[in-house]
């Protein structure tokens, strides 16, 4: 089964076509990493694929499903989680707070005007055992802006995982991370279970290709090469691109 | 040590008619807990929801008309307030629908257009509202065959209300839609992102904000026993949100605090100061220079630095022992 299909997705800005003719296939449990040069529009792409945007034309399938005109929020919850370039996350908040209100945006919860949200026990318990998995339990009750730059990153990926996705949308989680950092989001991101297919843009070649199966190149808006790691790494037009003609 | 302050406040609030002597002054902190109910109900989109509103005085406005419409109709004031909270929960569903298209400027410019078409209405459809000269009300209710003819009763019925008021805002931002609502004034991007409805949960948040405009709106009628297009002008709608701005969005207390400053300049300081619009302005412009965050959560933190200067300027002292 496809996990996610995406068909002659254009867009435009204006006069500027950002994707042309964008057509994608990734399969259940995938790990594929799109690259490309800045302004190649993958970022772009993530926007689309996540209903931030609607694109001038073509189809979005989630698992089988058209979800081409379907909000951002619905798209959450059959299975669609993200991450940002830029963290965008609740500073001011503790991590346990940050966490939690990933585990209510699925939840019915989310609605109560009544019931105390800091002394819900189920939560608390769940987002308790998300910072756990990325060892930062001990940190639980620290307001995210007091936190490095890294724990913020691990955090953001913690609460796209709290919400069990079937589909992860990573945007360059390794930017601005220091070599341990990295590791330790290395680490978190191989611990995802197969059940969770992954999507990832990434610049940094050493760790995206590590953890990619496959590899989809974008330039000017259009996917041009696409294909295992050997493959795209060998093609000449990745070469060209990367390197020039 | 809160649960005592909010102990000692309670038996103050309770004690009011006692201490504070005479009618007048009973009637001040009577307006007092209105103008704070009425800022808690605009605290409710400014400092949870993070939408500046300047129309708020309009909702304010059609509870109060339509009690008073309603009691000049010949309904009865059970009828009267239940007709207005309706009208009002009604018309924060419209001013919602409408402003929630765009946030930011385009939320304020919006609220502000709404908030003026109703204070014109109230002004110039006179065979509805009596136009400038307002409506009148004969009387005050009688809940229970309790008259709140006399300032202390009506002080005390007030009060209730406020309590009621200040848990049912306690309870709400406490809540899971209340943090729902924090978080769509934090990252709106990232709260649709993990499944958060943001529109819905702010139209939800604009109709409790409407409804406890209402309530205020209904307990200043009765409490002035009269409604003139003054009450709900441009210049209401601006005083109560620098009510929640100068005492502290985004905090219970904070709505509470600026009220009572806002009403205590206007009927205590006014006596005593001639020009008693500039003492307020200077206070405002002190409190954005030297307390940003607003009265009460700024007070807390120069509070709290000054304890831990005064432990750190201890320490030393228990170290030379």
């Amino acid at each position: 089964m496809t996990a996610l299909e995406l068909k002659g997705i254009d867009k435009s800005f204006g006069g500027l076509r950002v994707t042309r003719q964008v057509d994608l296939a990734v399969e259940v449990g995938e790990r594929r990493l799109i690259i490309g040069p800045n302004g190649a529009g993958k970022t772009t792409l993530f926007n689309l694929i996540a209903g931030e945007l609607r694109p001038d034309r073509g189809s979005i399938a989630l698992f089988g499903a058209d979800i081409t005109r379907l909000p951002s929020r619905r798209r959450a919850h059959l299975g669609l989680a993200r991450t940002y370039q830029i963290i965008t996350l609740f500073p001011k908040d503790t991590l346990l707070h940050n966490v939690m209100l990933a585990l209510l945006g699925l939840s019915r919860r989310r609605w109560n005007p009544w019931a105390r949200f800091d002394h819900d026990d189920a939560l608390l318990q769940q987002a308790r055992a998300c910072l756990a998995e990325i060892g930062l339990d001990h940190l639980s009750e620290r307001p995210l802006a007091q936190t490095s730059y890294g724990e913020r990153r691990r955090v953001e990926i913690a609460m796209a995982l709290a919400q069990k996705p079937r589909l992860l949308l990573l945007d360059e989680p390794f930017a601005g991370l220091s070599l341990d950092e990295r590791h330790d989001v290395q680490r978190l991101l191989g611990a995802i279970p197969r059940t969770t297919t992954v999507v990832m843009i990434e610049h940094d070649m050493d760790v995206a290709l590590d953890f990619a199966e496959r590899v989809s190149v974008m330039h000017f808006g259009e996917v041009v090469v696409d294909g295992t790691r050997g493959e795209v790494v060998a093609h000449p037009r990745t070469r060209e691109i990367y390197l020039g003609p | 040590m809160k649960r005592v302050a909010l102990l000692l406040a309670l038996v103050g609030l309770v004690t009011v008619p006692v201490w504070v002597g005479g009618s007048y002054y009973v009637n001040i902190v009577s307006q007092i807990l209105i103008d704070a109910i009425f800022a808690l109900s605009l605290n409710v989109i400014v400092g949870y929801a993070g939408l500046i509103s300047l129309g708020q005085a309009g909702l304010f406005g059609i509870a109060a008309y339509g009690a008073a419409i309603l009691l000049v109709a010949g309904a009865g004031h059970f009828v009267a307030i239940l007709g207005a909270l309706v009208a009002t929960i009604a018309a924060s569903a419209v001013f919602a629908v409408l402003a929630l298209r765009t946030t930011g400027i385009g939320f304020i410019m919006i609220t502000l257009a709404l908030g003026q078409i109703l204070w014109g209405l109230a002004y110039r459809w006179i065979s509805l509202t009596n136009g400038d000269n307002g409506i009148t009300a004969a009387a005050r209710p009688a809940p229970f065959g309790l008259s709140l003819a006399s300032a202390p009763a009506f002080y005390y019925a007030t009060l209730l209300v406020f309590l009621a008021t200040l848990a049912a805002m306690t309870v709400f931002a406490r809540s899971a839609l209340g943090a729902a609502l924090k978080g769509t004034r934090d990252q709106p991007r990232r709260m649709t992102a993990l499944g958060y409805d943001v529109w819905m949960i702010r139209f939800l948040a604009c109709l409790f904000s409407g409804f406890w405009s209402g309530v205020a709106g209904i307990l200043f009628f009765y409490y002035n026993q009269f409604i003139s297009p003054h009450a709900i002008a441009l210049s209401a709608s601006a005083e109560v949100l620098l009510m929640v701005i100068s005492g502290g969005a985004g905090t219970l207390m904070g709505p509470v605090a600026g009220a009572a400053l806002v009403v205590a300049m206007k009927s205590i300081a006014s006596a005593y100061i001639e020009r008693w619009n500039f003492a307020l302005g200077a206070i405002f412009v002190l409190i954005v220079l030297f307390m940003p965050e607003g009265l009460v959560p700024g007070s807390v933190r120069l509070i709290r630095r000054g304890w831990s200067a005064l432990q750190r300027g201890e320490r030393p002292l228990e170290e030379r022992r």
